[in-house]
């Protein structure tokens, strides 16, 4: 969208980000804000969801059926 | 479960009546023979191996992503999966065209042609390989073909799975696998080599963080002295068999031609993984690398460029020299071991082959023996 900037604010307890300045000392990340950055991309890839399905229920079913004929369902 | 890079899992796999009525018109079309390994890269197209691609990669794409590692939608991707000709004319555009594999007789696909187009093989190969040097095997390659590329969409209509087809499964497939066994977060391995004691270790320490391991054999043309496909894929089944728990492993091969683009080709690995179902990959010194054309941690130090912050897929890096250190008595590093040299087997690829070659087992620390034994099976366990 035109004028808005690609990033956001997020606040967090100060305790928190204080802990989190010192866990980081000498980690070779540059700020607590690349930190977390950095875990909350990690937990997002195990949570991001496909848009939207490709294969139908039958071509799902088809799958399973060939994965029991190979032994692996 | 991780989402297919682009978001969707492209399948243009046509089977059943779509099959039956696509073989049917692919008799009345124009025909363009292709060799194996476009076949391949047609059939990972078809199978969502390379999602969201649906197709060869037509002029918009192909210049978005030499000038800013994206697709024309902004989605990241590093390498064009091109199709090549020698003149405009070698195939016609517009057109829906049958594709056939050089000495099949089966039809492999219809291309609905969108473009042909002139490519400039300098920028691409410097975009690609971070070089124009002739002799890196890869920018030879892109100098050695058509002048012109073929883009367009792809409908698979022989979706021959070759000779490993129990071990050769598509994305949807192994993503359902993992499903099945509950896991919600695995790791991709790739390798083009026999499995010594440091790759176990190395396995075995990521099963520590993740639900799954997913060992992924690259399949397809190798170098003379390079251990068959068939020599790897049965000794990882022998490590397997012998030393993993089975519920946490998962072997699967990945028929790919292999770019020894380093960095560039490192960040492809991590979406074609991403495709099967992989939350991580594991990301090694030189990944992907040929020579000396990358730094060693090249391809590692590239997933926190910003352009592939948003990849979704992490890597795991491996940094260190490793051996097995006798004093310690298990595999270790230059940055775990304090001990001296003498108390170090190393895991030199060069040696091991030596040692086979000669008929000798490598030492248990360096080598497992059942994994020996089944090297020994092979008259010949090298590609010649």
């Amino acid at each position: 969208m035109p004028g808005q900037s690609d990033k956001v604010t997020i606040k967090i307890p100060r305790p928190l980000y204080n802990r989190i300045g010192k866990l980081i000392e000498e980690s070779g990340y540059n700020s607590v804000t690349d930190f977390v950055v950095y875990v909350l991309r990690d937990i997002a890839s195990v949570h991001n969801r496909a848009e939207d399905e490709v294969y139908s229920e039958e071509e799902l079913q088809r799958v399973k059926e060939h994965l029991h004929r190979l032994g692996y369902l | 479960m991780i989402a297919p890079h682009g978001g969707k899992l492209t399948n243009r796999v046509l089977e059943g009546e779509a099959l039956q009525e696509a073989l049917k018109e692919a008799r009345g079309l124009p025909r363009v023979e292709v060799n194996s390994e476009l076949a391949t890269e047609v059939r990972n197209i078809a199978r969502g191996v390379f999602s969201p691609l649906e197709g060869v990669t037509p002029s918009e794409a192909f210049q978005s992503i030499i000038e800013s590692d994206a697709l024309a939608s902004g989605v990241a991707w590093t390498i064009p999966i091109i199709f090549d000709v020698p003149s405009r004319d070698a195939i016609p555009e517009g057109q829906r065209t049958c594709l056939v594999e050089n000495g099949q007789a089966r039809p492999l696909a219809i291309l609905d042609v969108e473009d042909i187009y002139l490519w400039d093989k300098q920028k691409a190969a410097a975009a690609v390989f971070g070089t124009t040097d002739s002799n890196h095997p890869g920018v030879k390659g892109f100098y050695e073909r058509g002048d012109y590329l073929v883009g367009g969409k792809v409908e698979l209509l022989d979706n021959n799975r070759g000779p490993y087809e129990k071990l050769n499964l598509s994305p949807v497939e192994t993503r359902a696998v993992f499903e099945e066994r509950g896991w919600r977060t695995v790791c991709a391995f790739q390798t083009r080599n026999v499995p010594h004691r440091g790759h176990e270790e190395l396995q075995k320490t990521v099963l520590g963080l993740v639900d799954g391991l997913f060992i992924q054999p690259v399949i397809g043309r190798k170098k003379p002295g390079d251990f068959r496909d068939d020599v790897i894929l049965a000794t990882y089944e022998a490590l397997i068999d012998n030393y993993y728990a089975k519920d946490r492993v998962f072997l699967n091969i990945l028929p790919f031609v292999m770019r020894y683009a380093g960095p560039k080709e490192a960040i492809m690995h991590a979406i074609m993984r991403k495709n099967y179902g992989c939350t991580h990959i594991i990301i090694g010194r030189d990944h992907a690398g040929v020579g000396d054309y990358y730094g060693e941690e090249d391809a590692i130090e590239i997933f926190d460029e910003p352009r592939f912050a948003d990849l979704g897929i992490r890597p795991i890096t491996i940094r260190g020299d490793f051996w097995y250190c006798q004093k310690c008595g298990r595999v270790a590093s230059n940055r775990t071991c304090p001990h001296g040299k003498e108390w170090q087997i190393s895991f030199s690829g060069t040696k091991i082959r030596q040692l086979i070659t000669e008929g000798e087992a490598p030492p248990p620390e360096i080598m497992r023996p059942e994994v020996f034994a089944v090297i020994q099976q092979f008259d010949n366990p090298f590609v010649t």
